[in-house]
């Protein structure tokens, strides 16, 4: 037999700030509304791993674990991606690997003081889009050992891997060149 | 080795799109933090009655079928949530399709009715759009939307849209204040400083505008009277956007009616036109834009952006591409003088600056001047500030995104719906308030917008009484 007084241990307020603390502790509680009039709000968790095959992307990926980052080449269109794609955006054509230099400068950048749940112990952190001489794209990475003051357009820049990889985009860095930071 | 849009588009007026199509009705719920007493079903329901009031010699019988659209099924985690929208109007068995881009959801789901409606499948078209961002904390809410961006090579850096939307203002800034207004600063590093700084000042004035506006829009989420110094010190989140160069999270929903011309003259005395409509996309990785040349608008000239490497990183191809398709099926040669008002997707304050360019109302580089001409504020409107231009072109006169909210899968059907009343002069009914309403507004644009510019829409609106 469900008890009766059941609900009545859910907690009721007139604040949504407050209802969303109380589910934290409790896992449900009571929104009283004035026109709708009595909401009933619980926790409602969801989580999911995904089998992810990086696929045509692999190379790269396993090449930071090596120290190495690869952009593709269009022989057709004499066109280098920073960030590589496996077939060209314009004609369509399978593209090579091509080593990219671990040397370039930041063509735009950010430093973001908020960010995803997933990142927000991270801030701040800086965000970047870095050129190389010779490619015609760009790549967007995270810039390190460097704040907000000392950034700017044009900063000469240098790759870091990760020594122990999570194979993932972070494992390549980029820091100002000639940074002490970690070859 | 880039196709030039402009030159592959070429349509004719009214042609390419079949019949006319025409907006008779609209609702839209007020948008807020969060409806914890309306589920999305009734949100949606809501907006539905009020668009359905509004003409009352519709009846549902009538409606042929609907586009629903919501952005993320993260937000929702119920996955085929528009078959329940449709199930809870009570529309089946009548055919329906969820829409679904990013950012542009509403306006996409828009330009689906539109098409409905103009290829003959059907004689009235329901659009609906909701979103329920609440559920979810902040951040997490972040969370969600920055897996709208790739994630091998974006997401894992610090997946953060604020994050990317700043990486392209920066870019924006050096191109056009440091190498513009501050070329003559031989030093680089004072030169982008000042640079910045200027940049603050004038993404501010958006804010002020668009919060401003908004205090006479009963459906808005963040009326405020704000002044530059408030935007500029309010918590930095993405350098350098602050906390009110940003829009919230909201929930929400909208609803627009779309109709044929024998049916929209039968429900109302004032349909509302869709003359033009166009839609552009870009690369999903901002790192991929190539670097070429500007798709030109009929009343631009090449010479204008000799130099310039187009889009990179700081200019949003999509919204070009939109905005001359959009004018070509309309037949507006020189948007400035043939458009009264704007309702554009001001997510941030920077991209409003960039989408003024995109959408030819100024040339590329000229975006900061033309906030601060006052050109896209409202006239008679006290800002607390100059605007000596004041009434050229109204942007956002509704408070736009910023200030609105932005519950993905409504916002473009909000703008319709805005548009819709300013283009029938009936704000003052719907607002309660006729403060906002632009005297003898003849011709809107809506424009809606998917990630760093990824896809964006642009719909052409045109009173016709
Ligand atoms: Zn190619």
């Amino acid at each position: 037999m469900v008890s009766s007084t059941n609900n009545r241990k859910l907690k009721k307020f007139t604040k949504y700030r407050d209802v969303m603390a109380e589910i934290n502790r409790k896992g449900a509680a009571i929104y009283r509304e004035k026109e709708h009039g009595d909401q009933l709000v619980i926790n409602f968790p969801y989580s999911v791993n995904y089998i992810h095959s990086y696929a045509n992307d692999s190379k790269f990926f396993l090449g930071l674990a090596d120290g190495k980052l690869f952009g593709s080449r269009c022989a057709k269109c004499d066109y280098v991606f920073a960030t590589p794609r496996s077939h060209c955006m314009f004609c369509g054509e399978q593209t090579s690997w091509k080593l990219l230099p671990k040397k370039g400068k930041v063509h735009s950048w950010t430093t973001c003081e908020f960010g995803s749940e997933a990142f927000l112990r991270e801030t701040p952190y800086n965000l970047a889009l870095i050129e190389f001489a010779g490619v015609n794209s760009l790549f967007m990475t995270r810039l390190k050992d460097c704040s907000l003051d000392d950034i700017y357009v044009g900063m000469p820049v240098e790759a870091r891997f990760a020594r122990k990889p999570e194979y993932l985009v972070r494992d390549v860095w980029f820091v100002p060149s000639g940074s002490a930071g970690r070859k | 080795m880039e196709i030039n849009r402009s030159e592959r588009a070429g349509m004719r007026k009214g042609k390419r799109f079949g019949r006319q199509v025409y907006l008779v009705s609209g609702g839209v719920t007020k948008f807020k933090k969060a409806h914890p007493e309306m589920d999305f079903r009734y949100m949606v329901k809501k907006a539905y009655d009020y668009a359905m009031s509004d003409v009352p010699s519709l009846e549902k019988k009538d409606i042929d079928g609907s586009r629903i659209s919501y952005f993320s099924d993260h937000f929702t985690r119920q996955l085929k949530a528009a078959s329940m929208v449709q199930d809870y109007l009570g529309l089946n068995p009548r055919g329906s399709m969820r829409i679904e881009w990013g950012g542009a959801t509403g306006g996409e789901s828009f330009q689906s009715g539109f098409e409905a409606v103009a290829s003959g499948r059907m004689d009235i078209c329901l659009v609906a759009g909701f979103e329920t961002m609440s559920r979810v904390q902040t951040w997490k809410g972040n969370e969600f939307i920055a897996l709208a961006s790739d994630t091998n090579y974006d997401y894992p850096n610090g997946g953060f849209y604020s994050g990317y939307y700043a990486l392209m203002v920066t870019r924006h800034i050096y191109e056009y204040l440091r190498n513009g207004k501050f070329a003559h600063i031989r030093d680089e590093r004072e030169a982008q400083r000042l640079a910045f700084r200027e940049a603050a000042r004038l993404l501010s004035m958006v804010s002020v505008k668009n919060h401003t506006n908004a205090l006479h829009n009963p459906y808005a989420q963040y009326p405020r009277k704000l002044t530059i110094g408030d935007v500029m010190s309010s918590e930095m989140i993405s350098y350098p956007l602050t906390r009110e160069m940003i829009c919230t999270m909201s929930d929400g929903a909208a609803v627009a009616i779309l109709a044929s011309e024998e049916e929209a003259f039968r429900l109302t005395d004032k349909p509302v036109l869709v003359s033009g409509v166009g839609c552009g996309t870009d690369t999903m990785r901002l790192a991929d834009r190539p670097f070429g040349e500007v798709p030109l608008m009929k009343h631009e000239k090449k010479e204008y952006y000799k130099g310039l490497s187009y889009p990179g990183a700081h200019s949003f191809r999509a919204g070009r591409a939109a905005s001359i398709e959009a004018y070509e099926s309309a037949g507006v040669e020189n948007p400035m003088k043939e458009i009264d008002f704007i309702e554009l997707h001001d997510a941030y304050a920077s991209s409003e600056i960039q989408t003024y360019e995109d959408m030819g109302l100024c040339r590329y580089g000229e975006g900061y001047d033309f906030i601060e001409s006052g050109k896209p504020f409202l006239a008679g409107m006290d800002y607390g500030m100059r605007t000596p231009e004041a009434g050229k072109m109204p942007v956002n006169p509704s408070g736009g995104l910023i200030a609105c909210g932005h519950p993905v899968g409504a916002t473009g059907l909000m703008q319709a719906v805005f548009a819709l009343w300013q283009l029938q002069g009936t704000i003052g009914k719907h607002f309660g308030d006729a403060t906002l309403q632009i005297r003898n507004a003849r011709r809107g644009a809506i424009h809606s917008h998917a990630g760093t510019g990824s896809a964006v829409t642009v719909s052409i609106l045109e009173a016709v009484r």
